[in-house]
C-alpha cells in the first residue's frame, strides 16, 4: 500500500457542474456585495456574472443577480451560507436550464464602419431589440438585450462588421407568469 | 430628549444591558475614549493582556466554561490584526466572541493614517458578521445586534469597528426592550414528523451509534443531560468528537471514547460497521470522517444540527432534523416515552449483538501504552493528573499538538463546559490564555492547561497577566523538547526527517516561571510525578510545570492519512503482537 504523505484526505470524484443562476435580496448597505461575494472567492469559485442595483428605495433593498457554475452540493452549500448572512433577506436558485425563469443580459456594442456594414450589423441584431444609442457618420453604438450565449455570438459575429468594443451587463432574472419568488 | 451620551458611554451602557462581567483587551489610541470611560463602570471588570490574541483567548476560554458571550476590546491597527487569529479559532469552535475594535477617526479611514487598517475587511471571512459605525445613532442598535448574533444559531464571533469620532460623538440612549428573536432563521425547524423518522430508523436500527459533538456543548447543559437520558432510554453506544468531550461521563460504559485520528479502536470501528448514524451536533470534520467515500458505508446517517448550511456539506445524510440540539433530544425523548418503545429492552436481542462485537473491538485496548520506570510516558502523566484532579471540578485546556490528543484520550470528563480545546483551528498557544478567561469566570475552580513545550512559548506572555490578577491557573508542560505532533508525521510519513521540529534553546522553565513571579515545578521520573502533581495543586498561585517526558513516544492510535475509519495504526505493543503474527500489515 502506497502511503499519502499528506495529513488530509485526497480528493475524490468531481460531481456534474450546472449552471445556476442566484438571485439574492439584501439591506443595501455598505460591505454587502463583499460579504455575498465573498462567500464565493474563500471557496475558490468563480462568478460567471453579476449584476446589483437597489430595487426598493423605501425598504433600502438591492437585489443581486449571480450566475456560477457548481457541483449540486456546493451550489447547495452557497445557497444556505447565502442564507446564514445577516443583511441577507431571501434567496432563490434556479438552473439556467430553467424553463419557467426568463433570463436577459444587455449589451451596448460600438461598430466603426461604413454605412453598409453598419447597416448590415443593425440587420445581424434584428432578433436582439437593437436600439440605436448614438451614430456618426462612422460609428454607432447599438443597444441589444439577449441571453448570454446570443450576445457571445453577436460579438464574434460583429467584429468583421467593425465591432471595436463590447461592454455587457450580467445577467438579470425574472419568473414567467403571474409567480414570484418566495 | 434625554440625556445625551458618548459613544464611549453607549459602548458601556451596552455592555452593562448585556450582564457582561469581564472583558479582556489592551489599550491603544483608537480606542482610548473608550478606556477612558471604563473608570464610570465598575460592574465591570477588564482584564488587561499582554497581546491581543491572548485577549481572544482568553474570551473564548470564558465563553465556553460559562456559557456566556466573550468580550474582547482592542485598538485599530496591529490590535485588530492580533485578535484575528482568536476570531478566526472561535469560528471555527463556534465561540461566542463579541470584538470591539477602535478604528482611525472616520474622516481618515482609507488614508493609510496612522494604525489603520481594514478591519471590517480583514475580519470579513473570520467573523458572523461585523459592523464598521459610521454614525453614532446607529451605535446602540449594532451592540445589542452584535451580542445577539454571537450567541443565536450557531455561535461565533462578531466584531464591532467604532472610529474614534464615533466614540466622543453624543446621541440618546434608551435600554431595548426584549424584544422577540429577530431572526426566524435561528430557530427550530424540525417537526415532530422527523422525530417520528428518527424514532423509526432507532427502532429499526441494529448496530446503531450516537456520534456527539460541540452542538451538545452549545447548547447548554441542559443538553447534556438529555443526551444522557436519551443514551440510557435507547442503550445505544455514544462516541463523541474532541468538542463534545464531557457532554455525555467519559467513564461511562455506554461511551466508546473519541472518534476520529486519534480516536479509539472500539469508537472507530463502531461508526465504520454501524447501520445508523446519529450525529447530534457535530459536523462530519475531516479529522473524524477520514476517507470521505469509505466513511461509514453501510449506514443510514442522520443529522442533528441547528445550523442548516452544516447539514450536507459533507456527508450526504438520509435524515437532517435542524433545530437546537436539546430541544431536538427532548422531543426524541418524550416521544420515544410516550410510545412505551423502551428500545434498550425491545431490541435488546438485537443491539446485544453489536455491544458484543463492541466489546471485542474493546479488548484491544487501543489506548494502552508502554509504560515505565524510568522515564515519564506522557500518556502516564495526563493520567495521573486526571486521577488527581478528578475529585475535585476541574477545567481543563489545552495547546495543540500530541499532548491535546492525550489529554482528549486519557483525562475522563464528566460534565460539559469543563473542557476547551482549539480543535478547528488548531491553534498552538490556545490554552494559557484560555485558562485565564476560564479562571475569570470559575475563580474558585481548579484550571489545568495541558501543554506542549512548543505550544505554550507562542503565548507564554500571558503567565504575567494571570500573575497580575492573582489567576492561580496551572500550566502542565508535557516537555518532550520536540513539536510532537510534527515529529510524529515526520516518523511515519517522511522517513524519519525530523526537519526544524526540535525545540532547540528551550528556556528553563522553572527559571522562568520565578521571573514572572509565579511558580515553576519540574518533574523528571515517575516516582516524583503524583508529589509534585499534588504539590501543583496546592499552590495558591500560577504554576508552571515542566514534566519532562518521553521524547520519542507518538500518540496512537492513529488513522493516517485518507484512510477509512478501518484502516487504524495502534500503538507499539499492537504493532508488535502483530508483527509476529503477520497480521499487523492488514492494519497498516
Amino acid at each position: 500500500m502506497s502511503k499519502s504523505k499528506s495529513a488530509y484526505s485526497t480528493p475524490t470524484k468531481l460531481g456534474k457542474l450546472d449552471t445556476h443562476i442566484i438571485v439574492v435580496w439584501v439591506d443595501n448597505e455598505a460591505s454587502v456585495l463583499s460579504r455575498v461575494v465573498g462567500l464565493f472567492s474563500g471557496r475558490g469559485y468563480n462568478i460567471e456574472s453579476l449584476a446589483v442595483a437597489e430595487v426598493d428605495h423605501k425598504k433600502n433593498l438591492s437585489r443581486i443577480t449571480i450566475v456560477t457554475t457548481g457541483t449540486p452540493q456546493v451550489i447547495e452549500q452557497i445557497v444556505l451560507q447565502l442564507k446564514k448572512l445577516v443583511p441577507v433577506h431571501k434567496v432563490a436558485n434556479f438552473k439556467r436550464e430553467d424553463k419557467n425563469v426568463i433570463f436577459k443580459e444587455m449589451a451596448l456594442v460600438k461598430l466603426v464602419a461604413n454605412s453598409a456594414k453598419i447597416k448590415k450589423a443593425l440587420n445581424a441584431c434584428k432578433k436582439y431589440n437593437p436600439v440605436i444609442l448614438d451614430k456618426t457618420n462612422k460609428s454607432v453604438v447599438i443597444q441589444i438585450t439577449a441571453l448570454r450565449r446570443e450576445i457571445d455570438k453577436m460579438s464574434k459575429n460583429l467584429k468583421p462588421l467593425g465591432l471595436v468594443s463590447v461592454s455587457r451587463t450580467g445577467a438579470v432574472a425574472m419568473t414567467r407568469g403571474a409567480e414570484i419568488f418566495n | 430628549m434625554g440625556k445625551l451620551y458618548s459613544g464611549a458611554e453607549i459602548v458601556f451602557k451596552c455592555l452593562e444591558d448585556q450582564n457582561v462581567d469581564h472583558i479582556f483587551g489592551y489599550p491603544g489610541g483608537a480606542v482610548l475614549p473608550i478606556y477612558d470611560e471604563l473608570k464610570n463602570h465598575p460592574s465591570i471588570k477588564h482584564i488587561l493582556v499582554r497581546h491581543e490574541q491572548g485577549a481572544g483567548h482568553a474570551a473564548e476560554g470564558y465563553a465556553r466554561s460559562s456559557g456566556k458571550p466573550g468580550v474582547v476590546l482592542v485598538t485599530s491597527g496591529p490590535g485588530a490584526t492580533n485578535v484575528v487569529t482568536a476570531l478566526t479559532d472561535a469560528y471555527m469552535d463556534s465561540v461566542p466572541l463579541v470584538c470591539i475594535s477602535g478604528q482611525v477617526p472616520t474622516h481618515l479611514i482609507g488614508t493609510d493614517a496612522f494604525q489603520e487598517c481594514d478591519t471590517t475587511g480583514i475580519t470579513r471571512p473570520c467573523t458572523k458578521h461585523n459592523w464598521l459605525v459610521k454614525d453614532i445613532k446607529d451605535l446602540p442598535r449594532i451592540m445589542h445586534e452584535a451580542f445577539e448574533v454571537a450567541t443565536t444559531g450557531r455561535p461565533g464571533p462578531v466584531l464591532v469597528d467604532i472610529p474614534k469620532d464615533i466614540q466622543f460623538a453624543k446621541t440618546d440612549y434608551s435600554k431595548p426592550k426584549k424584544e422577540k428573536k429577530i431572526k426566524e432563521r435561528f430557530q427550530n425547524r424540525f417537526t415532530q414528523k422527523d422525530i417520528d423518522q428518527l424514532i423509526n430508523l432507532m427502532s429499526k436500527a441494529s448496530k446503531p451509534v450516537f456520534y456527539t459533538g460541540g452542538g451538545v456543548i452549545n447548547s447548554g447543559p441542559k443538553a447534556s443531560e438529555l443526551l444522557r437520558e436519551l443514551v440510557s432510554l435507547t442503550g445505544f453506544p455514544i462516541t463523541s468528537t474532541l468538542q463534545g468531550l464531557g457532554a455525555y461521563p467519559g467513564n461511562d460504559n455506554q461511551f466508546l471514547g473519541m472518534l476520529g485520528m486519534h480516536g479509539t479502536y472500539e469508537a472507530n470501528n463502531a461508526m465504520h460497521d454501524c447501520d445508523l448514524l446519529i450525529n447530534i451536533g457535530a459536523r462530519f470534520d475531516d479529522r473524524i470522517t477520514g476517507k470521505i467515500d469509505e466513511f461509514s458505508p453501510k449506514s443510514k446517517k442522520v443529522h442533528i444540527d441547528i445550523d442548516p448550511s452544516s447539514i450536507n456539506k459533507i456527508v450526504k445524510v438520509d435524515l437532517a432534523i435542524v433545530g437546537d440540539v436539546s430541544d431536538v433530544i427532548s422531543s426524541t425523548s418524550k416521544t420515544l416515552k410516550k410510545k412505551n418503545l423502551n428500545l434498550e429492552k425491545s431490541n435488546k436481542q438485537k443491539i446485544s449483538k453489536w455491544w458484543q462485537q463492541i466489546e471485542k473491538w474493546r479488548t484491544k485496548q487501543s489506548l494502552s501504552f508502554i509504560n515505565s520506570d524510568e522515564i515519564i510516558k506522557p500518556q502516564h502523566a495526563v493520567q495521573r493528573l486526571y486521577e488527581l484532579t478528578k475529585d475535585q471540578d476541574t477545567f481543563i485546556t489545552t495547546e495543540v499538538g500530541q499532548h491535546q490528543m492525550w489529554a482528549a484520550q486519557h483525562y475522563k470528563f464528566d460534565k460539559p463546559n469543563r473542557w476547551m480545546t482549539s480543535g478547528g483551528l488548531g491553534t498552538m498557544g490556545y490554552g494559557l490564555p484560555a485558562a485565564i478567561g476560564v479562571q475569570v469566570a470559575q475563580p474558585k475552580k481548579l484550571v489545568v492547561d495541558i501543554a506542549g513545550e512548543a505550544s505554550i512559548l507562542m503565548t507564554m506572555q500571558e503567565i504575567s497577566t494571570a500573575v497580575q490578577y492573582n489567576l492561580p491557573i496551572k500550566i502542565f508542560i508535557l516537555n518532550n523538547q520536540y513539536m510532537g505532533m510534527v515529529r510524529q508525521w515526520q516518523e511515519l510519513l517522511h522517513e524519519k526527517n525530523y526537519s526544524e521540529s526540535y525545540s532547540e534553546a528551550l528556556p528553563d522553565f522553572v527559571k522562568l516561571a520565578e521571573a514572572y513571579g509565579c511558580v515553576g515545578i519540574r518533574a523528571k521520573n515517575p516516582n516524583e510525578l503524583d508529589e509534585k502533581i499534588r504539590e501543583m495543586i496546592n499552590v495558591d498561585k500560577p504554576v508552571i510545570f515542566d514534566c519532562h517526558v518521553d521524547q520519542d513516544e507518538n500518540c496512537f492510535p492513529m488513522i493516517p492519512s485518507g484512510k477509512p475509519h478501518n484502516q487504524m495504526l495502534l500503538g507499539p505493543k499492537d504493532q508488535e503482537e502483530n508483527k509476529i503474527t503477520g497480521k499487523g500489515k492488514a492494519l497498516v
